[in-house]
């Protein structure tokens, strides 16, 4: 367990997809090949989100991700809280996929006893701490989140300060959708630390359409071709680590 | 294993509900809400071992590992630090289960009510108990994380600073996970969220600046700049600009250290002789006062004398 890798799509949005594939079967479709999709949905103080709610909460329960729903305002504690959380769930995850195995029938952590579920937290705190997570980061850029990007850009440039106080490694990718001639294009490739992306926002054209669902399909892909490229010199980090 | 954030109904009770654990039956019955945070609620309630503070968590991990910190907590040597914990359990409705633990009520006032009331000079001697609270907490190998007057409460006679929530405490070397923003050393870029005692520091620089004025600025376009120039600006903060300003950059490494810095500070400042000085201010002011009215008094009766001579012999 301490050398696998935590994979999650952060999904940025404020409102409702509009062409494509549904983004919620794109979702399930990532939870299916380990990957889970977490949604945030922005609003303002002016501006209720319609029916984009009802999405927002769809997309990260068939992501088998964490959704939330936040003023502009509050978005870099929200990023940082809903990716720790969506971590925690999955590591829980695996680890009440353990108990069930040596326990039989369908109990998990909540079945336990207060006084056995406190160790096994502990072990679940300490992988929190430990494991290499991937988050790949993508963001709506169409005409109603433009003014939201300056603080989306903060909020993201807040996960990579919170997420490298851990002992564990970290690894970002940033895309923005819709892109020009795809459904969405990639501003970051994979990197340890965000930190120069604010010029990368800023050559955005907002278009009128929100192809949600194509582009969590592009997104997926990249987790595709980093297991199999990267897989070397995570084995070497590894090792590194356990030479510490 | 779908629990979300915001999904979980937020837990209400109406005072003289009943609550009875799953696992040691014990009895709570409600008194009132205490307060609402972003890790759950805490309510009074009274019990056997008479009022206790009741915490339900919005997810059971999250309660769990409180419990785990809390349990850790009480280990740490001499006066305790924290609230003591007394039992953990669940709390089972007919739609969910919430895991509660029941803790030490600690009764006192808000920290910044506190100098509000008694007067801005309370601040430093605060300041200097919590240092010395968390040099024990640092040696003992942990951090306290999310510092902040909200988690802080005054019980009297005599004053003292006690820490009621102490659930964001970290292991030293991890991350920090729960934090306040205004309180926070990686949303004002002066550095990292890893679990070290400058963190801590940083923010007991920060509830120095919060106690103030109850300040709570946002940090801007330049956040370093905007900082440290309202420290140095303000009229309370001067004194001890350059203590909150190491503390800020991380020069201190350990509690103790800031303590004799800041200790240092309030000798060499003069705040006995300035109060005398605001006093006599005012003094002097009335008396002024007084002088310009005679003045115009006197100005008046010759004007008016004057008036009468010209009335009576000019015309």
């Amino acid at each position: 367990m301490k050398k696998s890798i935590v994979k999650q799509i952060l999904l940025i949005t404020d409102g409702c997809s509009n062409q494509g594939e549904d983004p919620s079967a794109i979702a399930a479709l990532a939870k299916e090949q380990g990957v889970a999709v977490n949604v945030i949905g922005v609003v303002t103080e002016d501006q209720t989100m319609n029916g984009g709610i009802q999405e927002v909460e769809d997309i990260a329960l068939a992501g088998g991700g964490i959704s939330q729903i936040v003023h502009a305002k509050q978005l870099s504690q929200t990023v940082q809280m809903v990716t720790r959380q969506a971590m925690t769930q999955t590591i829980q995850g695996v680890i009440n996929h353990e108990l069930q195995q040596i326990l039989g029938d369908s109990r998990s952590m909540d079945d336990l006893s207060p006084e056995k579920r406190g160790p096994v937290m502990d072990v679940v705190d300490e992988l929190g701490e430990t494991v290499n997570l991937e988050v790949c980061i993508i963001v709506d850029t169409s005409a109603s989140m433009e003014k939201k990007l300056p603080t989306v850009h903060e909020a993201l440039l807040d996960l990579s300060i919170s997420l490298n106080s851990r002992m564990g490694s970290n690894q970002f990718c940033l895309y923005a959708f819709p892109g020009k001639h795809r459904p969405a294009d990639r501003l970051l490739s994979w990197t340890p630390k965000i930190d120069s992306i604010s010029h990368a926002f800023s050559k955005l054209a907002s278009r009128g359409i929100t192809p949600t669902g194509p582009a969590l399909k592009e997104v997926l892909k990249s987790f595709d071709k980093r297991s199999r490229r990267d897989l070397a010199t995570y084995g070497e980090a590894a090792i590194e680590e356990a030479n510490d | 294993m779908e629990k979300r954030l915001s999904k979980k109904q937020t837990i209400k009770f109406t005072p003289g509900s009943i609550i009875v654990g799953k696992w040691h039956k014990k009895q709570y019955q409600i008194i009132r809400s205490l307060g609402f945070g972003a890790r759950g609620t805490v309510f009074l309630a009274h019990c056997e071992h008479g009022r206790v503070a009741l915490k339900f968590g919005f997810d059971n991990a999250g309660v769990t590992s409180e419990v785990n910190v809390l349990n850790k907590f009480s280990k740490v040597q001499g006066e305790s630090l924290g609230p003591s914990l007394y039992d953990v359990d669940d709390w089972v409705t007919r739609k969910e289960v919430y895991a509660f633990y029941a803790m030490e009520y600690i009764s006192g006032s808000p920290l910044l009510e506190c100098i509000r009331v008694k007067g801005f000079e309370w601040t430093t001697i605060f300041i200097l108990q919590l240092l010395k609270d968390l040099g024990r907490l640092h040696e003992a190998g942990w951090v306290f994380g999310d510092l902040k007057p909200d988690n802080l409460v005054v019980t009297s006679s005599p004053l003292k600073v006690r820490w009621l929530d102490v659930g964001g405490t970290t292991p030293i070397g991890r991350s920090i996970k729960e934090y306040t923003e205004f309180f926070d050393r990686g949303y004002w870029g002066f550095g990292t969220r890893k679990a070290e005692p400058s963190y801590d520091l940083f923010s007991v620089a920060m509830i120095f600046v919060n106690a103030t004025d109850g300040c709570k600025m946002e940090k801007g376009q330049d956040p370093e700049k905007k900082l440290i120039r309202h420290i140095q600006s303000h009229r309370k903060l001067a004194p001890y600009a350059d203590v909150i300003t190491q503390a800020l950059y991380g020069k201190f490494s350990t509690a103790g250290q800031m303590r004799r810095a800041l200790l240092e500070q309030i000798s060499e400042t003069p705040s006995r002789a300035r109060r005398i000085s605001k006093v006599r201010m005012i003094k002097r002011k009335s008396k002024r006062k007084a002088e310009w009215k005679g003045t115009l008094l006197l100005v008046g009766i010759i004007l008016l004398a004057y008036t009468l001579y010209v009335a009576l012999f000019i015309m």
